[in-house]
C-alpha cells in the first residue's frame, strides 16, 4: 500500500510540475498544453473509438508476432544450449544479428513484403526472437549441475530430462526472457508503425504531428505508457513473481 | 578393577579386525583407484576397496581426504584418472539403475513437492503409476514428514530437506546406496531417528551401503566396516571390520571403546596431515604430467 501511495505521489508531482510550466507560458499553449487538455484529448480519443480501434490493431499485430517469436525463439534457445553444432556455428550468428536495432530491418522488410502487415511483423519477430533465444539459452546453461547429477543418479534421461528436469530448471530465467523479448517486440512494433500507414498507434501518432494537435500526440504517448506498462505489471510481473516464489527462489515467503 | 577393565578394553577391541576381502568375492571393486582433479589436487591415490553384497560400510576421514570423490567414483559421476571400479565385476560406465548416491546437500527439485520428488525419481525408475504415490507416501512417513507431502522444498527446514532427500533416496530401492553424509545436518534427535530408519531398512533388504560420516560414533553405529582415509594425497589407511551385533545400542561400552580407538586413529591421521602441509608440499615435475610417480603407501 505504501509503495502504491508513493508512486502515485511521485505520478502527481510530475503532473503538477508540468502544470505548474504549462501555466508559466514561456511556450506556446499549442506546443505545451496543460495536462487537463492532453486528459480531455485522451477521453475524446477513447469516446470516438479511435484510440480503442487503433490499440486493438496494434496489440492484435504485437500478439502475433510475439507468439511466433516465442514459438521460434525458445526452442532455438534450447537448440543453441544442448547442440555443439547450434552453439558453434549458430550461436555467432544470432549475437552478431542481435546487434542490429530492429528498426534496421523495415527497408528491407517493406521491400521483401511491400507496405503490409508482414512488414511490421517481420520487423517485430527479428527485434524480439533473437533476445528470447539468447535469454533461454543463457538460462539452460544456467541451471544448477547439482540438478542435473542429482537427475542421472535417479535415472532421469532423454525427454523427462529435457522436460521435467532442465526446462522448469531453467524457466524463470525463461520467463525473465520472454518479458525482455515483449518489451523489445512492443518498442519495435511502435517503430515500425510510426513509418507507415498502418492503422495502429504509432499511426495515430504520426496524424497527431501532421495536425499540429500536440494534445493528440501527448494523449497517445500516454496511452503508449499504460498500456505498456499494464502488459509488463499485470501479466508478466504476475506470472514470474508467482513462478519465483514456487521455485523458492525469492527471500521472502 | 583395573585388570577387568583392561580385559573388556582388549575384547571389544577384539571385535575390531582388519578387513580381508579379495575381490572376487566383492559386489564392489577399487582397484588402483587414482583420481586428480582438473587443478592437480590428488583427491585419491591407489586405493584399493572390495566391498561384499550387503555390507554396511563407513568411509571415515579428515575434510577434504576425498570420501565425496570415492564415493562419486563408485557412482560413476566422477571419472577416475586411473585404476578401476567395478560393480559384479561389470567395469561401471557412469551412473546405473543399480545404484543411487545421495549428495551432501538434499538437492531436491525445487519445483516439486516432497511427495512430487518422489514420484518423479519412481517414474524415472520405471515404477507403474498406480504403486508411486502409496510408496511416496509410505517413506514420507517413515521419515517422518507426515503432513508435509506437498509442502515445496524451500518451505522445509535444512534438516527436513535432506529427510525428505533420504525418504527419495529409500523409495527408489537401489540395491547400493551411496550416501554422503547424509545426517550431517540434522539435530541429535532426529539424526538417531534416521539412522535407525537407515538401519532398520538394511537389516531387512540387504542392500550394499557405503555410507561417509566425520562422525566416529556414527560409523561404528551403523557400520559392518569402517574404513579410515587419510588426506593429501586422499587415500585409504585403515580398513576395520565391526564385529557387534545389530542393532546396536548408542551407550554400549564395547561401542564406546570401539569410538575411543578409532577417534584416536582419527586424530593421529589429521595429526599426521596437519604436520605435513606445514612441510613446503613436494612439487611435481611438470614436464611429466602423465607418468605420475607411484608411491607405495605404507601399512
Ligand atoms: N570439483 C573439484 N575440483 C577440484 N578439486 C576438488 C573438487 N572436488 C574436490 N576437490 C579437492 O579434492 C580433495 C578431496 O575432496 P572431497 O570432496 O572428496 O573431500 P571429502 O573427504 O569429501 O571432504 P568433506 O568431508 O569436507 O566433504 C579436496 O582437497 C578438494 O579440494
Ligand atoms: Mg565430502
Amino acid at each position: 500500500m505504501k509503495h502504491h501511495a508513493q508512486k502515485l505521489l511521485v505520478v502527481a508531482l510530475l503532473i503538477g510540475l508540468w502544470e505548474l510550466v504549462a501555466r508559466m507560458g514561456v511556450w506556446s499553449p499549442h506546443l505545451l498544453p496543460r495536462p487537463l487538455t492532453v486528459a480531455q484529448s485522451l477521453v475524446a480519443m477513447v469516446t470516438d473509438g479511435r484510440l480503442v480501434g487503433a490499440a486493438g490493431r496494434s496489440l492484435g499485430r504485437l500478439l502475433r508476432a510475439y507468439l511466433m517469436s516465442v514459438a521460434l525463439g525458445v526452442p532455438l534457445g534450447l537448440l543453441i544450449s544442448r547442440i555443439p553444432f547450434f552453439r558453434n556455428a549458430v550461436k555467432p550468428v544470432v549475437m552478431g544479428l542481435q546487434a542490429l536495432p530492429s528498426i534496421c530491418w523495415l527497408p528491407l522488410a517493406l521491400l521483401w513484403f511491400g507496405l503490409t502487415d508482414g512488414a511490421i511483423l517481420f520487423v517485430v519477430v527479428m527485434g524480439s526472437v533473437l533476445g528470447i533465444a539468447i535469454a533461454t539459452e543463457d538460462s539452460v546453461n544456467g541451471v544448477d549441475p547439482q540438478l542435473t547429477r542429482v537427475a542421472s543418479t535417479l535415472g532421469v534421461r532423454g525427454l523427462r530430462f529435457q522436460f521435467g528436469v532442465l526446462l522448469p530448471a531453467a524457466l524463470p530465467g525463461i520467463v525473465t526472457g520472454l518479458k525482455l523479448g515483449w518489451s523489445f517486440a512492443w518498442r519495435a512494433l511502435l517503430a515500425g508503425e510510426l513509418l507507415f500507414v498502418s492503422g495502429g498507434l504509432g499511426q495515430l501518432l504520426t496524424v497527431g504531428r501532421e495536425l499540429m494537435d500536440v494534445p493528440q500526440v501527448m494523449a497517445v504517448m500516454v496511452a503508449i505508457v499504460i498500456i505498456g506498462t499494464a502488459v509488463d505489471r499485470v501479466l508478466f510481473q504476475t506470472v514470474e513473481v508467482r513462478l519465483r516464489r514456487r521455485w523458492g527462489l525469492t527471500a521472502t515467503t | 578393577m583395573l585388570r577387568a577393565l583392561l580385559g573388556r578394553w582388549r575384547s571389544s577391541l577384539r571385535l575390531l579386525q582388519p578387513a580381508h576381502v579379495g575381490a572376487e568375492r566383492a559386489k564392489i571393486s577399487v582397484a588402483r583407484l587414482d583420481h586428480e582433479y582438473a587443478n592437480k589436487v590428488v583427491a585419491l591415490q591407489n586405493v584399493d576397496l572390495n566391498v561384499r553384497s550387503g555390507e554396511f560400510v563407513c568411509l571415515l576421514g579428515p575434510s577434504g581426504c576425498g570420501k565425496s570423490t570415492l564415493l562419486y567414483a563408485l557412482a560413476g559421476h566422477v571419472v577416475p584418472t586411473g585404476g578401476s571400479v567395478s560393480i559384479d565385476r561389470q567395469p561401471i560406465h557412469g551412473p546405473g539403475p543399480d545404484r543411487l548416491l545421495m549428495f551432501q546437500e538434499a538437492a531436491l527439485f525445487p519445483w516439486l513437492t516432497v511427495r512430487g520428488n518422489i514420484t518423479f525419481a519412481l517414474a524415472a525408475r520405471g515404477v507403474p503409476r498406480a504403486e508411486r504415490r502409496e510408496r511416496a507416501d509410505t517413506y514420507i512417513q517413515r521419515v517422518q514428514l507426515g503432513g508435509f507431502e506437498d509442502a515445496l522444498p524451500h518451505q522445509l527446514s535444512g534438516g527436513m530437506k535432506m529427510r525428505a532427500s533420504l525418504a527419495r533416496a529409500l523409495a527408489v530401492d537401489p540395491a547400493v546406496l551411496l550416501m554422503d553424509e547424509p545426517f550431517g545436518s540434522l539435530d541429535a534427535q532426529t539424526r538417531i531417528h534416521m539412522q535407525e530408519l537407515l538401519q532398520s531398512i538394511w537389516v531387512r533388504t540387504g542392500k550394499t551401503v557405503v555410507f561417509v560420516t566425520h562422525d566416529v560414533h556414527e560409523a561404528l553405529m551403523l557400520g559392518t566396516r569402517v574404513v579410515l582415509m587419510a588426506p593429501r594425497p586422499g587415500r585409504v589407511v585403515r580398513d576395520l571390520e565391526v564385529h557387534l551385533p545389530m542393532p546396536r545400542q548408542p551407550e554400549d561400552v564395547a561401542l564406546n571403546e570401539m569410538v575411543r580407538h578409532v577417534g584416536g586413529l582419527l586424530r593421529e591421521v589429521e595429526g599426521r596431515a596437519h604436520t605435513r602441509s606445514l612441510q613446503p608440499a613436494p612439487t611435481r615435475a611438470p614436464a611429466r604430467p602423465v607418468l605420475r610417480p607411484q608411491v607405495i603407501p605404507g601399512p
